[in-house]
């Protein structure tokens, strides 16, 4: 039974003193199972078996996450918050370590630190300075409009980060690992694009066509994986990874086709969307945001309805927090699963019309680019609450727009922001380092017992 | 003869965060007894033994053994000072042979690392034939009864010379005659010098085996009581306040039979009848108790007549209407209240607040949904009024429903399936790990329900529950109906049944599992309809 007891590591994103109850419980089942006798009587409560090991019990279920996962994707919004802070640091030491001034000081840092701490300081600074110019404000803008592009383009590049990534909140809030944003952007681009070139409508009723189009291709894309699990129990992870290599793959084949590929062109790209067929920019043709943006904030808005005041939200959560509990309660997880993948899809779906009819106008291969694959670490970062991904999606959106801003003014390389966005995640992901590093881990000698009274407490409902 | 010794417990006081678990617990065992710690789940009774097994640090406080004060850092060294622990889930590696779970952890070696277990196997005869525990040592640990499982426990402790052996909830997982023989093995223990801290919260077999008893309540020792003090005092020791262990349910008056089961069976993906040919009726406005050893089918049983069970066949009728086959919404509709086994697993969802888990199988009926979206007033209003009719203590209707302990737990599951119109009840477990007070409420409230004309079906694997709820009992064995019985039939006899034996066939010294079903086509005394 020492698994039980043993202090834990384990990450855990929880409020500092619910973590050690929710650790208590969810390392017990493997020392509770490696002693599969019969199930026992609880009575005695030391070793009162866990609610985790729902898998050991009679009958499959699809659905039940992988438990760590589960902490990391829906842990608490602070630890978010400090993430990203200590990514930022970390990648301010980085930016400063590549800087020759930081470089020549630390030649004769014991006989002037405080030149070395300066140039350090600057360094990190100016390339930030310049990222927030690039990605908010600049001042040295000609006018108030031009001051203000900057965050027009973050808005802009936010818009389908966000959608994709309420996608993969979604499903993660049911129990379901939806890698597969990537792929459905690409079926969603490829049916929006084709409607907004192929075919030619009234205005108004082209765009909503459009539209719709994109949405039912994510949907189907993702409410196929939806399908294939909950009929055949084939993991998801698995099922959306091949789907986005098969969604890929068709694109490409497709633009190699007459359909698809614009006359007179040897390029594998899309012809041109009619004018009635794209979003309407909102703040005037200066900038690049468009009508995408807006919907959006809808669809985190619906997302946060769905989520805690529909009767379908509550299956969701249910599913996702304890299918043999929703099982029982009457609830049909194989509906709830095929619903939220579909679901998903759509809203993925909804970020390749903003790609096809929003910022590109056309179908390349690269419509995607890889907004599906950061709408994970989007919805990570927003712990799979709708505004929590929304605000995620604006954040990752400012750190693309800045990057290259920063660039030209400071010679940072783009690079960077990659690295401070994977800190992040990595730092998301351990939790009790986080907490470790601003001094915020509770005392650990003994893990709780107390921990009986406060287990579980994941963040159950609220966005 | 072995060095018997004293073990001692000081002022031992143990502190999670603001909960205290443990505060100044005195403990003395004179060697060569058998000490008993009473008390309800929670009261601190395994904390307390985990700090002296050397899993936790005490917070304050000695543990002192023939009067010198010692401090484990783990349980080695708390084997090594001759303690020795049987935890409620036995840790034993089932594919392994009973000589290499004793040996496990101290594995005895020749030349080059080669296992040497030819002493082990000695010594597990040595101690079998001395006890009496009629243990193979080259036996599959897997292919013995959780009985025998629990004495190779024993033997690992005795093995590594314990002289003081601590039982936690030791019955838990027993047969009321593996029972017996376990307080018979106790007492033999006892008479070879070994002193037994035996942890639990049955009174019957305290008082049968103990010659101290100490009650634990909240954390505190409340008091020691001799065995000879009745149920009921030791009881009101308990839970603090007086306690009526009796029931005192009316007679039931059933009326028809509006609950039919016939030939279900169960099928489990590996092929076995997990349930085999039940069949029986219940009437409304009365109590069929299903009673059993844990693993017999109950949790099939359940789940087959709620819709959670693929392979199926039989028939299971509700008011003349088949249930089987039909989703579990649509067996819910049909006014199937249903309280799982495991409430933490099928009964709750933990993070979900107690609002919500008031409402988890009612949430998108009205009022609480017109059309998909849900009335967050009305749940509210709801938790209100159930928190309020249940006595549940929560912070607050928004608390998560895993933060609550287990009595209150089941008082929200209990709540839910209670709070709409019924034809039919059924409640697995509906006590397992609840307070003794809560016991009560729970009881009354099932008795209620009956007297309401509701059919009640109570599956319980703790005998005195069976016996004090049901107006008749129905015993199942290996997925088999062993016989249907009054109630008021002797425990001895129920006993025998829950090993497969018939009553009838007893005398006959019929081994455990022959023929019980054909047995209770034929038996006399049995109700049969």
């Amino acid at each position: 039974m020492t698994e039980q007891h043993r202090p834990n590591d384990t990450p855990g994103g929880q409020q500092a003193g619910q973590s050690h109850a929710k650790h208590h419980h969810e390392t017990g089942p493997a020392a509770e199972e490696t002693a599969a006798v019969v199930s026992v009587d609880t009575a005695g409560g030391a070793m009162e078996p866990s609610a985790v090991p729902a898998s050991a019990q009679s009958g499959k279920l699809p659905g039940g996450p992988d438990t760590l996962l589960r902490r990391i994707f829906t842990g608490s919004g602070m630890v978010s918050v400090l993430a990203v802070f200590l990514a930022l640091v970390i990648g301010g030491l980085l930016i400063a370590s590549t800087d020759t001034r930081v470089a020549t000081t630390a030649g004769y840092f014991f006989a002037r630190p405080t030149d070395f701490l300066a140039a350090l300081w600057n360094a990190a600074t100016r390339s930030y300075i310049a990222l927030f110019q690039g990605s908010v404000f600049n001042p040295r803008g000609n006018g108030l409009a031009a001051q203000f592009a900057p965050l027009m383009e973050t808005l802009t590049i936010a818009t389908p980060l966000i959608t994709a990534g309420l996608g993969v909140a979604l499903a993660f809030r049911a129990g379901l690992f939806n890698i597969g944003a990537q792929g459905q952007i690409i079926v969603a681009g490829i049916l929006a694009a084709w409607v907004g070139f192929a075919l030619h409508l009234p205005l108004g009723l082209h765009l909503l066509l459009v539209l719709v189009a994109g949405i039912i291709g994510g949907a189907l894309w993702g409410g196929l994986v939806g399908v294939l699990k909950a009929r055949t129990g084939a993991h998801e992870v698995i099922l959306t990874i091949m789907f986005n290599y098969i969604a890929l793959y068709f694109l490409r084949y497709l633009l190699n086709t007459p359909a698809f590929q614009r006359p007179g062109e040897s390029n594998p790209i899309s012809p041109i969307l009619d004018p009635s067929a794209v979003y309407p920019q909102i703040f005037g043709t200066q900038y690049r945001l468009h009508l995408g943006f807006i919907l959006a904030i809808g669809a985190t808005f619906l997302v946060w309805w769905l989520l805690n005041r529909s009767t379908v939200g509550f299956e969701f959560r249910a599913v996702g927090a304890n299918p043999k509990a929703a099982q029982t309660a009457g609830i049909n997880v194989s509906r709830s699963t095929i619903l939220v993948m579909a679901i998903a899809g759509g809203l993925a779906g909804m970020s390749g019309v903003a790609q096809v009819a929003g910022t590109e106008k056309v179908l390349t291969d690269g419509v995607a680019a890889t907004y599906g694959f950061d709408a994970i670490t989007v919805a990570l970062l927003g712990r799979s609450t709708p505004w929590g991904t929304f605000a995620a999606g604006l954040l990752f959106g400012a750190f693309r727009a800045g990057a290259v801003q920063m660039q030209i003014q400071t010679g940072t390389p783009i690079d960077i922001v990659l690295v401070v966005q994977s800190l992040i995640v990595l730092f998301i992901a351990a939790p009790p380092l986080v907490r470790a590093v601003f001094g915020l881990n509770p005392r650990r000698k003994k893990p709780a017992r107390a921990a009986k009274n406060t287990k579980a407490a994941t963040t159950g409902g609220a966005a | 003869m072995v060095r018997v010794l004293k073990l001692e417990l000081r002022g031992i006081t143990k502190r999670f965060g603001t909960l205290l678990a443990n505060d100044h617990i005195d403990v003395v065992v004179e060697s060569g007894q058998i000490h008993c710690l009473l008390g309800e789940n929670g009261a601190g009774k395994s904390t307390l033994m985990n700090v002296l097994y050397g899993l936790y640090e005490p917070t304050e406080g000695d543990i002192l053994i023939d009067g010198k004060a010692v401090s484990f850092r783990g349980p080695g060294d708390a084997m090594a000072a001759g303690i020795g622990m049987v935890h409620q889930h036995f840790m034993l590696v089932p594919v392994f042979t009973v000589a290499e779970n004793v040996a496990l952890g101290a594995e005895p070696t020749k030349a080059a690392g080669f296992l040497n277990l030819d002493e082990t196997r000695r010594r597990i005869r040595e101690i079998s034939d001395q006890y009496g525990f009629d243990v193979d040592p080259d036996a599959m640990v897997e292919d013995l009864p959780v009985g025998v499982q629990q004495r190779v426990e024993i033997i690992k402790a005795l093995v590594r010379n314990a002289k003081v052996l601590i039982l936690d909830e030791p019955t838990a997982v027993l047969t009321p005659q593996e029972t017996d023989e376990l307080l018979d093995i106790m007492r033999q223990l006892k008479a070879g010098g070994t002193s037994i801290v035996f942890i639990s919260h049955k009174l019957r077999e305290v008082k049968e085996v103990s010659d101290t008893i100490t009650v634990i309540r909240r954390g505190k020792v409340v008091g020691s009581a001799e065995p000879t003090a009745s149920t009921t005092e030791l009881a009101s020791m308990m839970v603090g306040r007086a306690v009526s262990l009796n029931l005192d349910k009316a007679p039931a008056t059933p009326q028809e039979k509006t609950f039919e089961v016939r030939d279900l069976t169960v099928i489990a993906p590996n092929g076995q009848h997990v349930v085999d040919g039940l069949s029986f009726d219940i009437a409304r406005g009365e109590i069929l108790a299903i009673a059993g050893v844990q693993g017999n089918g109950q949790t099939e049983l359940t789940e087959a007549i709620l819709g959670l069970q693929e392979r199926v066949s039989g028939s299971v009728t509700l008011d003349g209407k088949e249930l089987l086959g039909r989703s579990v919404k649509d067996v819910l509709k049909a006014g199937v209240g249903f309280v799982p086994e495991d409430r933490k697993v099928d009964g709750l969802v933990g993070t979900f607040s107690v609002a919500e888990n008031l409402v988890l199988d009612l949430y998108d009926k009205p009022p609480y949904a017109k059309g998909i979206s849900m009335s967050p007033a009305k749940i509210l209003e709801n938790a209100k009024a159930r928190i309020d009719e249940f006595d549940v203590r929560t912070p607050s209707a928004a608390a998560a429903a895993g933060t609550l302990s287990g009595g209150n737990q089941q008082k929200v599951v209990m709540a839910r399936e209670l709070s709409r119109p019924l034809r039919l009840f059924i409640a697995s477990q509906p006590t397992r790990g609840v307070d003794v007070g809560s016991i009560e409420f729970l009881h009354r409230r099932i008795v209620a329900e009956r007297d309401q004309g509701t059919p009640v079906m109570i599956i319980s694997t703790e005998l005195d529950e069976v016996m004090e709820l049901a107006d008749r009992i129905a015993v199942l064995y290996k997925g088999k109906l062993v016989g249907i019985v009054p109630a008021g039939t002797s425990r001895d006899v129920l006993g025998l049944m829950m090993a497969g034996i018939h009553p009838d066939e007893h005398a006959h010294s019929q081994p455990a599992g022959s023929r019980p079903a054909a047995t209770s086509d034929h038996a006399e005394g049995v109700d049969h309809d």
